[in-house]
């Protein structure tokens, strides 16, 4: 199972009682303004969830796996995730007795 | 940006609904990506990225105090990655601002 942005928004008709057209606006704002804030350069912090951080890379030495030229690839800004405490633990005490090592 | 600033600008967006409105849709949807993680579920969102969990084999470790090994158990460990659409926006953000 796949969960997405639309189980999200029925969800939120179930549960919160908001109309069809505001849960599925208020998921897409959910996402839009983590997006914004990390676009901005700011970390984005969810107690209880994790935090969304950025980190500078600088330019590294690169090759193309085909032919074997070096390119380099350039400096680059990128989000990192890390999970909470609670999202850890709840992970590893439900998830590793019910699934098959997955490569 | 904290969960009540995030909350505070959901607000904002949707001044049809109250406070309270916001406030709730967050914590729901914070707890179902929780909750779907938990049962081993994957979450895609399109333009932002997906959630899924990475398999970590079973290994020797030792414990620091004693220096005994311990036997630590498999496990899965949380893992994000972005979207084209973050990725690229966030990229393109910082190198404006370097330029």
């Amino acid at each position: 199972m796949t969960m997405t942005k639309a189980e999200l928004a029925d969800l939120l008709f179930e549960k919160v009682g908001l109309n069809k057209r505001e849960a599925k606006d208020m998921v897409e704002a959910f996402f839009d303004e983590v997006r914004k804030a990390l676009e901005i350069g700011d970390s984005v912090k969810l107690s209880g969830f994790g935090n969304f951080q950025l980190r500078d890379k600088p330019q590294r030495p690169g090759r193309n796996p085909k032919t074997g030229e070096e390119i380099p690839i350039t400096a680059r800004r990128v989000v990192t995730f890390h999970a909470s405490h609670k999202l850890k633990s709840s992970v590893e005490e439900t998830a590793h007795d019910q699934l098959q090592p997955a490569g | 940006m904290t969960k009540s600033e995030l909350i505070a600008r959901l607000a904002e967006r949707f001044p049809q609904l109250v406070a309270k409105d916001a406030d709730l849709s967050v914590k729901m949807i914070l707890d179902a990506m929780s909750e779907a993680l938990a049962k081993g579920d994957r979450i895609e969102i399109r333009g932002f990225g997906s959630f899924s969990l990475n398999y970590r084999p079973p290994r020797l470790g030792r414990n620091p105090k004693t220096g005994a090994k311990v036997e630590v158990p498999a496990k899965y460990v949380p893992h994000f990655k972005a979207g084209k659409e973050l990725r690229e926006r966030v990229d393109l953000a910082a190198n404006s601002v370097a330029e």
